[in-house]
């Protein structure tokens, strides 16, 4: 009998977490990791809440989720192969091109 | 029939306005001939409909009046407005002097303004003055006369400045507008009170709600004298009266049929027409109708005294003008409104001569206004020289011309009104008369008659065209038998106007009784002493100018202080400038320019851009590129939008 | 049971976690994320979410984090130097997140009570098998979103093969 409160917070741990290693880290895969990290987190929220309603909206969702964080890998490692490419540098301090 | 009629009204004023739009936007491409037409089309169709209107109105078994009233232009709970015309007597007789005259003028403007550029634009103008000032005469409330008020004002502005190069013409049509616009601040003050008392600004509604509540005169309700003293301040604005007469000596720098037309037959007789249309309610004051006949009566022998002593030829009439007006407010003060507007009438007629053959002069000589430059013109320009006598025969007040009839009745109705002042009333308008007959004498002697003192070659001083000489030679033709209308019952005549004008003015009460009892015995001695008083004026202004010339000359130099008060016009301008332009011109530029248009305006325009400037510094900083800083500010960003929607619950409930 | 399931499963992805943060070679990190799933695999089932729980081992750490692998791999990534990046990042950005977790936890821990507790597995109240139940809901209701997602798939195919190819 775990209150479903124990789950969001692992969930919100779990997203915080994901938040400060976006912050931190300087390598540019890592950092997509962390992002995977954070839909995962998220995830984990759906599900405890598809429990607590007794509704399956809640996992069709996190399908959905998957799916899409799935592809969205597959085309942002393919940017990052291209990045790697002309730069020769995975650092994210490097890429700032985009400044004012 | 009437249906007919209701639907004719609306083209009396909407054709001249027709005029001005298609001169107004067209007129600088089109050739003078086409302007000129279309102008003058759209001034003799009004003046048809007027004949028209005239034939039906007079005939037998016609109404009174006819009202054509149109969809409403305010309706708000507690005040409709409509436009709505009223034809009554009243309304025909200043619709015939308005288009009547008004085309006559329009006719003579095609000859003087042949050789002006700006051709196009002057016509314009007219004609908007035209719709204007339809519009003011037919107006059937308040505020839609306010709307031709201030046309007018806004056209005579624009015609009085038409040579917009000359500084003194554009100060002129400043102060014309200026002046104008304290006289409407009155009427404007006087429209709310109406609003507040009546909660109308119609006539028939205001006028019968004051006939019904004659205890409000009994019980001496402060707020009908109050209104009335406001319009009082609008028409002396308006038509030239002490204190705001000031504009109308300046506004002759505009082209002579603007002086005619504007200044001496149509605008300035607003403010008479007004008071007139408002005679019930000026009735129910008694203390206004003394204020307006003591303005009336001191103007007039104010005015009169200036103009003994101009030497500009405009500038007599002009003075001269504002005399007459003088006279008018004093008919209207004493209850003669009936007599005022006859000398209206009369007087729109003979002004108007006076002021085109006055034009007719300058253009023969080639554009010289002074009088004494001028001379001997008697045989060089015969047609000006026989209709301007014919009216200045009529305004001196010589009888059989018009200006004698309309001049006596006023002074007969001054001697016998009840007012307690009527003595000194009269008596003041006797002097003006004599002072009327001597200064129009002395400018008659002065242009025509002696030796020519113009510096001109000999054979260049010519007669003008015959467009010019037409309008002069019927409103000659008018000025003598004009008064004819008006012949009172003493000199066996039936005196029609009153008859006609008593539809509108019908006050059996007063008037009947006071010429029954005082007999026509004395109606005929006044008459008398008015005619010596005006042969007097002529026999004096003989001697100064014509016998011995060099008289006024000797007496000017004699009585040199009274000469430089008189010639100087009292210095009124320059005490206004001194009492009341100065230290306004000082708190508009010193508080207003300094604090206020600098200050706060532009400071804040600038403190606008300052502050953008900052905030766009800032934000450089920050987009540096680094992707991590980005996710910094979103991080922050998050946390800031949840904090809102988990807390603002508390606050502002659902959000 | 299930409190103790939650607690080593939970405090395995909490670790995970933390080493993905602390790790200096992108491959640890890769790897701990790995850990982390299968954890969260298994709250899934708890949670009575079996499909769920099997397609996040398969799909999410059997495909996904394999191919992030690879590419860690393909590119030689190293540790990481040390570059003074933002300080926006740090100043702003480390305050972001910890609020983000303290008004998260705030909401979640005072509506405890509405929140209710799980029982462990457990069906959504149909009596199907979770199973029966996704698919029931993914095939008739959710038809379109269904096929929209692999055209979206497809699309991604095409966009990561035409992104990483060589120049040619």
């Amino acid at each position: 009998m775990v209150p479903t409160a124990y789950y969001l917070i692992l969930a919100a741990m779990l997203f915080s977490i994901g938040i400060a290693a976006f912050l931190i880290k300087r390598n540019v895969i890592t950092i997509f990791i962390s992002i995977e990290l954070m839909l995962n987190a998220v995830n984990l929220t759906f599900v405890a809440f598809a429990h607590m309603w007794h509704q399956v909206a809640g996992q069709i969702f996190v399908f959905f989720v998957m799916v899409v964080a799935a592809a969205e890998a597959a085309v942002g490692l393919a940017i990052i192969i291209s990045i790697y490419r002309t730069r020769q540098t995975l650092n994210v301090d490097a890429l700032d091109r985009m400044k004012s | 029939m009437s249906a007919v009629q209701e639907n004719y009204l609306w083209l009396i004023p909407l054709l001249p306005l027709a005029g001005f739009l298609i001169n107004g936007t067209l007129g600088r491409k089109l050739p003078r001939v086409v302007v000129s037409t279309v102008a003058l089309l759209f001034t003799a169709a009004p003046a048809a409909i007027v004949a028209w209107l005239w034939v039906t109105m007079c005939s037998a078994g016609a109404p009174d009046a006819i009202e054509v009233v149109s969809r409403p232009w305010i309706a708000i709970t507690g005040l409709t407005v409509n436009f709505a015309f009223n034809v009554d007597h009243l309304t025909l007789i200043m619709l015939a002097v308005v288009t009547g005259v008004g085309f006559l003028i329009h006719i003579y403007s095609v000859g003087y303004m042949a050789h002006e550029e700006g051709y196009w634009r002057f016509f314009a103008y007219l004609n908007l003055f035209m719709f204007f000032m339809s519009v003011l005469v037919l107006a059937a409330n308040f505020l839609l006369l306010f709307v031709g008020w201030e046309g007018v004002g806004l056209s005579s502005y624009l015609l009085i400045g038409f040579y917009f190069k000359r500084k003194s013409a554009a100060n002129a049509g400043k102060k014309a507008f200026v002046v104008n616009r304290i006289g409407d601040l009155g009427f404007l003050l006087a429209m709310f009170l109406l609003i507040v008392h009546f909660g109308s600004l119609d006539f028939s509604q205001i006028f019968d709600s004051i006939t019904q509540h004659p205890e409000w005169q009994a019980q001496g309700a402060h707020f009908l004298p109050a209104i009335c003293l406001l319009l009082v301040l609008g028409a002396a604005g308006k038509s030239a009266q002490i204190p705001l007469y000031i504009w109308l000596p300046d506004a002759m720098e505009g082209p002579t049929p603007v002086s005619a037309l504007i200044h001496a037959a149509t605008m300035v007789t607003a403010g008479v027409y007004m008071v007139a249309r408002c005679h019930v309610l000026f009735n129910s004051s008694p203390l206004a109708l003394t204020v307006v006949a003591i303005i009336g009566a001191v103007t007039a022998i104010f005015a009169a005294s200036i103009g003994m002593v101009q030497h500009d030829i405009k500038r007599v009439l002009a003075y001269s003008t504002i005399s007459q007006l003088g006279y008018m407010f004093l008919a209207c003060g004493v209850g003669a409104y009936a007599a005022g507007i006859f000398h209206l009438l009369t007087h729109a007629f003979f002004k108007a001569l006076l002021f085109l053959a006055a034009g007719s002069v300058i253009h023969a000589l080639s554009g010289e206004q002074d009088l004494r430059k001028m001379g001997g013109l008697r045989t060089k320009t015969p047609i000006t020289f026989w209709t301007m006598s014919a009216g200045v025969f009529a305004i001196a007040g010589i009888p059989p011309f018009a200006g004698f009839f309309s001049k006596d009745e006023i002074l007969y109705r001054t001697f016998t009104s009840p007012n307690p002042l009527h003595i000194t009333l009269w008596i003041v308008g006797l002097l003006t008369a004599g002072m009327t007959s001597f200064y129009m004498f002395r400018l008659w002697f002065k242009t025509f008659f002696g030796e020519q003192r113009a510096e001109q070659q000999e054979g260049s001083v010519h007669e003008s065209s015959w467009i010019m000489l037409l309008p002069l030679v019927v409103l000659a033709f008018l000025s003598v038998v004009g008064g004819w209308i008006g012949v009172p019952s003493v000199l066996f005549g039936s005196n029609h106007i009153e008859h006609f004008l008593d539809p509108v003015f019908a006050n059996p009460g007063a008037a009947e009784v006071v010429a029954s009892t005082s007999g026509h015995g004395l109606e005929l001695a006044l008459a008398v002493i008015s005619v010596l008083t005006a042969l007097a004026g002529f026999y004096i202004a003989y001697l100064f100018y014509y016998q011995k010339p060099g008289t006024a000359a000797a007496l000017a130099e004699r009585n040199r202080p009274a000469y430089a008060l008189v010639s100087n016009k009292y210095w009124v301008d320059e005490l206004y400038n001194v009492a009341l332009v100065t230290p306004l011109l000082m708190f508009t530029r010193g508080i207003l320019e300094l604090v206020v248009d600098r200050g706060i305006v532009d400071g804040s325009g600038a403190a606008a851009g300052a502050t953008i400037r900052g905030l766009a510094w800032l934000e450089r900083k920050q987009i540096s590129g680094n992707i991590r800083s980005y996710a910094g500010w979103l991080a922050i960003g998050a946390a800031v939008v949840m904090a809102v929607m988990i807390f603002g619950r508390l606050h502002w409930g659902t959000l | 049971m299930q409190l103790a399931l939650f607690i080593i499963f939970g405090a395995l992805a909490l670790g995970g976690a933390l080493n993905l943060l602390f790790q200096r070679h992108p491959i640890h990190s890769a790897l701990s994320l790995v850990v982390v799933m299968m954890s969260l695999a298994v709250l899934y089932w708890s949670l009575g979410a079996e499909f769920l729980a099997a397609a996040q081992v398969i799909v999410y750490s059997g495909a996904i984090m394999v191919l992030f692998v690879f590419v860690i791999m393909l590119l030689n990534a190293g540790t990481e130097h040390h570059t003074r990046g933002s300080r926006a990042a740090y100043a702003v950005g480390i305050p972001g997140a910890a609020a983000i977790f303290c008004l998260l936890s705030f909401v979640f821990l005072s509506e405890r009570g509405a929140l209710m507790s799980s029982n462990i597995g457990g069906d959504l109240g149909n009596g199907l098998d979770n199973i029966a139940e996704v698919s029931a809901m993914l095939f008739t209701r959710q038809l379109l979103p269904f096929e929209v997602t692999s055209i979206l798939i497809l699309v991604a195919i095409l966009g990561a093969v035409v992104l990483a190819r060589k120049e040619q």
